[in-house]
């Protein structure tokens, strides 16, 4: 049963209007110790940047924890201040977007896996009916990302190499977003 | 880097699960959309099992939301120009709960079918005193009211001809990722719906519908503004209680 679910729709070309918040890049402030800037473009099927999208990032704290009721663990206030776990970047004229957080710790699963540090991401962008979903993985976490369950499940190594980040030259981390065509990233049904 | 907590090891971790939308959103894959022909994943989508980052999400609330948010018809110099109406609801889930102290963010076009936007050159005004922004939260009952202008109807690009119904984009978090939704509200008896492929890429009929708010005397306010009314559900949960190794 659906339960009367209402559907989604579009952003539409004027998502600038509503969604854009002068903070919203930021899940933690830039001068915070360990603050990672991750960036990366949102390119179509012709590898053509979209101006028009923005991407919305969500993970855990960087001892594995969410301040939110619904965690079993419980609700843990984030170790550093500011720390909101959220972060939403509207891309520009070359489809670029930036968020600055820190490193998500490891989770554990309900089958006693751990997943590797990641953050969940969504993307929505005119021409876009529903948002599409994936996930963005740290480079330098090689065994936590062997071990890491979601991963696994993607068999064709090519392909789950799209949703860990690059090292970028300014010590941030980038990730592109290929929305189709050749190295389109993978993404999730959730 | 120091982890200070550990995770939980196996067993006893329960998690809610969230009922799963199937047959309730558009595809990505939608040829009326002229746009969405590059914007698609050709790439089966992979099952994301729902864990702990999908159960959880942002809880943005009241601290988002500024004096004139929840008014669009305010914080400008003059009042806008166009039909005042104020649109109200609940935010539920799918099993009827509702949504407390919740963000909702909307976004519109002028009574005139013009985005205040740079991209947008359709040759109707701009109105100075209205900028189609807003913000409101739910209350404890999930309720939400903004008070705006009517937007009109716009031509686009998609195809000869094209119209879009009057909408206002909405944008929710529910209190989860899984329940992260931006969708379009609609007005009663539009002519266009049968001719909008962004409306039609809704599979189901009753869905459809159910983007469509309703006319509200209840909440129309005499000699000032008519109410429309509109209800957003968001998918619904159930606490599953994991296999354990312990055993209960």
């Amino acid at each position: 049963m659906t339960g009367g679910i209402t559907p989604s729709q579009t952003v539409g070309p004027y998502l600038a209007l509503g969604l854009p918040w002068s903070d919203g890049p930021f899940a933690v402030a830039p001068d915070t110790p360990g603050a990672v800037r991750i960036s990366g473009q949102v390119l179509d099927g012709e590898g053509a940047p979209l101006p028009d999208a923005v991407v919305e990032t969500w993970q855990a704290d960087p001892d594995g924890r969410f301040d939110h009721p619904d965690d079993p663990r419980g609700a843990a206030k984030p170790g550093v201040t500011g720390f909101r776990g959220f972060s939403r970047s509207p891309t520009d004229g070359d489809g670029r977007y930036e968020i600055v957080t820190l490193r998500p710790g490891p989770l554990p699963t309900p089958d006693g896996e751990t997943e590797a540090p990641h953050l969940d991401v969504s993307v929505f962008a005119r021409g876009m009916l529903d948002r599409v979903v994936t996930r963005i993985y740290f480079p330098d976490e090689p065994a936590a990302n062997a071990a890491d369950p979601v991963l696994a499940s993607i068999r064709d190594p090519l392909r789950r190499a799209t949703l860990i980040a690059n090292a970028g030259p300014d010590g941030g981390l980038r990730f592109d977003i290929r929305l189709q065509g050749e190295r389109e990233t993978v993404f999730f049904d959730v | 880097m120091t982890v200070s907590n550990p995770p939980v090891a196996s067993g006893g971790l329960v998690l809610p699960r969230y009922r799963p939308a199937t047959g309730v959103h558009p595809p990505l894959d939608y040829p009326p959309y002229k746009s969405s022909a590059l914007r698609h994943p050709q790439q089966p989508l992979i099952p994301l099992p729902q864990r702990l980052t999908e159960i959880t999400g942002p809880l943005f609330g009241a601290e988002r939301v500024g004096e004139h948010d929840a008014d669009l018809t305010t914080g400008h110099e003059g009042e806008p120009i166009g039909e005042r109406i104020i649109v109200s609801g609940r935010v539920l889930d799918s099993d009827g709960r509702p949504v407390p102290d919740a963000l909702i963010e909307v976004w519109q076009a002028n009574a005139a079918g013009r985005y205040h936007h740079v991209v947008d050159a359709h040759p109707a005004p701009l109105d100075p005193n209205f900028t189609g922004g807003g913000r409101c939260v739910t209350d404890s009952l999930g309720r939400y009211r903004f008070v705006t202008i009517k937007p009109g109807p716009y031509p686009w690009g998609n195809h000869y001809n094209a119209w879009r119904p009057a909408h206002v984009h909405f944008s929710l978090f529910g209190r989860a990722f899984t329940q992260r939704l931006v969708t379009q509200m609609f007005f009663p008896g539009d002519p266009l719906f049968p001719l909008d492929p962004i409306f039609n890429s809704i599979p189901d009929e009753a869905a459809r519908q159910r983007l469509i708010s309703a006319f509200d005397i209840e909440n129309t306010v005499p000699d000032w503004a008519m109410a429309y009314r509109w209800d957003i559900v968001l998918r619904g949960r159930s606490a599953t209680v994991f296999e354990t190794e312990e055993g209960q």
